[in-house]
């Protein structure tokens, strides 16, 4: 057999997936954005752009979606960041694996679970109600935008610490010697080498939580009370309550095309951070 | 949560959703978020025994799934169906009609019973998604007892669609521990508390056809109005008091018990749940009118257990279970049998028979809410905004 045939037989199951799973489903979409509304909901065939001139009716959901998952991206980063360092670096190696496997415990109860959680937590009875005995004025905290964030952070945090672990963790320490050797404070150390031989484990992460984040439906809906709105969010309405298919499929096809712009001018800049590497740009 | 593959018993599941309460996370929030109606299979598995029993009385299945409200049910209810019949009780829950008409017109939901409401049945039955009932099999109902009110929507040109279940209206509730002004009486009142001292402490139903309904009932125009003019009003209102709401949610329990919120939108049996355990919650019909409403038993046609649809239906309207359960949610049946077997107390809540006049200022909802497409844009437009 030759190579060729034998790669393109290997390919063949998941080439056949992306398509019915991914090509024909995005075909659809945008087919379906161009059509009307029916009488009752749902889709009638038609070719109109007026789903997408009526975008701007969303504007505060794609606003909302767009500052805070980047905002969402960036904290996790912050917290993750210093975490995996420890982790990988500082950490006792007897204990890494059990600090790591905290770091995953999360996952084993289901996020809508823990997210029910937080709501008892920034609930009336929960947080407010002690800052307001210890003598403080009772704050607000759930269904506003800073209990969405709450959430996010919380749900997305090992998304970003384990990427970033993998890429410190198999750093060349004789790399982190010659640096020192050569003068440099550890400051600089950390800005010159582990900084730039980490970022491949930084934009997968970032790439794993933003994405995700663009989506986000559940966390809004849970936290936000209906009040803090995401396009997901947006998107379940247009399809489960209003039935308009076109319009969901419009502002579906859009939040597509948004996510891939993000998403590249993103891998670009970073590629330029990191005097253009291709792992980097490789998730 | 879910569990379809019968591993679970009805006990044990029985006991978590409790558990689930008790930390008040609310079935419904749970239902309807994961939801969007996928949910719940109540009583799956267990009790083998009593399968060869089903067999005895007639054949009509192991499983029938009925699509319905959140606190409807009596879930000891369907166990009873259960050991009686051998047929398992699949629950899916939902918080709007629309969410409802929107997986059946998408198809393939497996749906042998749902539940809706008057101002559905028309649609349902013009594009042919619920069948005929034939009456012959269910020995139980009784069209008699049933006042004609409540009944009328479900029969189009003669042909019965629909069997009514329950009768309510939608008001408001008031917590009078944590609001002591002056008790309001009106939706006006409503909105304008709500944008005012009880700004952040109020809550809309995500649910077109009250929470438009019931901001046209500000500018005294009709619960059921599709007139652009007046609905652009509507939005203006919803979009002006949104910065002032707690929440925009038809699972107003847990954040009512919990003090989060004071006031809100609020159904009959949400009502009579709420004001059992906390007797400072009352409810409140706006003088304005506002909705009434009746629920009723509906079979898809593509219902694939027909058998087991009538069989638990029949179950359900049977008088004294229909006691049993109306004790259990709180909602008035429209069933003069059921009525009768009802505690005093009951009988006598203002909440479940309200006063003559204010009954009269009521709307049924009207079908056209349900379709048309202004009505559908200003609500995802008041959420998003």
């Amino acid at each position: 057999m030759r190579p060729s045939l034998r790669t393109t037989l290997f390919l063949a199951p998941a080439t056949a997936w992306l398509i019915a799973m991914l090509v024909l489903p995005l075909v659809v979409v945008v087919v379906f954005s161009f059509g009307e509304r029916g009488a009752a909901g749902g889709y009638v065939p038609a070719f109109t752009f007026d789903n997408y001139f009526n975008l701007g009716a969303r504007w505060a959901a794609f606003r909302n979606t767009l500052t805070l998952a980047p905002l969402g991206t960036v904290l996790c980063l912050l917290i993750a960041y210093p975490l995996a360092y420890f982790l990988a670096q500082k950490a006792d190696p007897r204990w890494r694996t059990a600090l790591l496997i905290l770091v995953i415990v999360p996952f084993w109860t289901s996020i809508l679970i823990r997210s029910y959680a937080w709501i008892q937590i920034l609930g009336g009875n929960g947080l407010p109600r002690l800052i307001g005995e210890l003598g403080f004025d009772r704050p607000r905290f759930i269904n506003t935008p800073f209990a969405v964030m709450v959430g996010i952070v919380y749900g997305y945090l090992p998304l970003m610490v384990f990427p970033i672990y993998v890429a410190l963790e198999k750093l060349d320490r004789r790399l982190l010697e010659a640096s020192s050797d050569l003068g440099s404070p550890p400051w600089r150390t950390f800005l010159q080498v582990t900084l730039p031989l980490s970022l491949a484990g930084v934009a997968t992460g970032s790439m794993l939580v933003f994405i995700l984040l663009m989506g986000e439906f559940l966390i809004p809906q849970l936290l936000g009370g209906g009040k803090v709105f995401f396009v997901g969010n947006a998107l379940v309405d247009l399809f489960l309550q209003s039935r308009n298919w076109p319009f969901g499929a419009a502002m579906a096809a859009t939040l597509v095309l948004v996510m891939l712009v993000t998403v590249s001018l993103y891998l670009r800049s970073l590629r330029r951070l990191s005097g253009g590497r291709d792992d980097v740009a490789l998730m | 949560m879910t569990d379809n593959n019968g591993t679970i018993s009805a006990k044990e599941f029985l006991e978590r959703l409790e558990s689930y309460r008790k930390g008040s996370i609310s079935r419904r929030h749970f239902l309807g978020v994961t939801g969007l109606g996928l949910a719940t299979s109540v009583l799956a598995g267990a009790m083998p025994g009593l399968a060869s029993r089903a067999r005895a009385a007639g054949n009509i299945g192991d499983r029938v799934v009925i699509a319905t409200w959140p606190n409807y049910h009596d879930p000891a209810d369907f166990e009873a169906f259960k050991a009686a019949t051998g047929c398992a009780v699949d629950m899916n829950v939902f918080g709007s009609n629309e969410e409802m008409l929107a997986k059946l017109q998408a198809g393939g939901t497996g749906w042998d019973v749902v539940v809706a409401t008057n101002y559905t049945i028309t649609t349902y039955a013009g594009e042919k998604i619920i069948e005929e009932i034939d009456l012959s099999r269910l020995p139980n109902y009784d069209k008699s007892a049933t006042d004609p009110r409540f009944a009328g929507p479900g029969i189009i040109d003669g042909k019965t669609y629909a069997i009514p279940r329950n009768v309510g209206t939608t008001g408001f509730c008031l917590n009078t521990a944590d609001f002591t002004g002056t008790r309001p009486t009106s939706w006006k009142e409503f909105w304008d508390l709500t944008k005012g001292e009880l700004s952040g402490r109020s809550i809309v139903h995500d649910y077109q056809l009250t929470a438009i309904g019931n901001a046209l009932k500000y500018f005294g125009y009709s619960f059921n109005s599709v007139d652009p003019k007046e609905l652009e009003d509507a939005e203006k209102l919803l979009i002006e008091a949104k910065p002032h709401l707690f929440a925009i949610t038809s699972d107003y329990q847990p954040p009512m018990r919990s003090g989060d919120a004071t006031m809100s939108m609020c159904w009959t049996g949400d009502a009579t749940q709420l004001h059992r355990d906390m007797p400072e919650i009352v409810y409140i019909l706006g003088k304005e009118g506002g909705e009434i409403w009746s629920d009723f038993f509906t079979i898809p046609a593509s219902a694939p257990h027909k058998d087991a649809a009538y069989a638990l239906i029949d179950f359900l309207l049977e008088p004294n279970l229909a006691a049993k359960e109306a004790q259990f949610h709180g909602y008035a049946t429209g069933d003069s049998r059921v009525d009768a077997l009802l505690p005093a107390e009951m009988r006598e809540s203002e909440i479940l028979y309200p006063a003559a006049e204010l009954l009269n200022a009521l709307e049924f909802g009207a079908a056209v809410t349900m379709t048309n497409p202004q009505r559908a844009e200003i609500l995802a437009r008041f959420k998003s905004a």
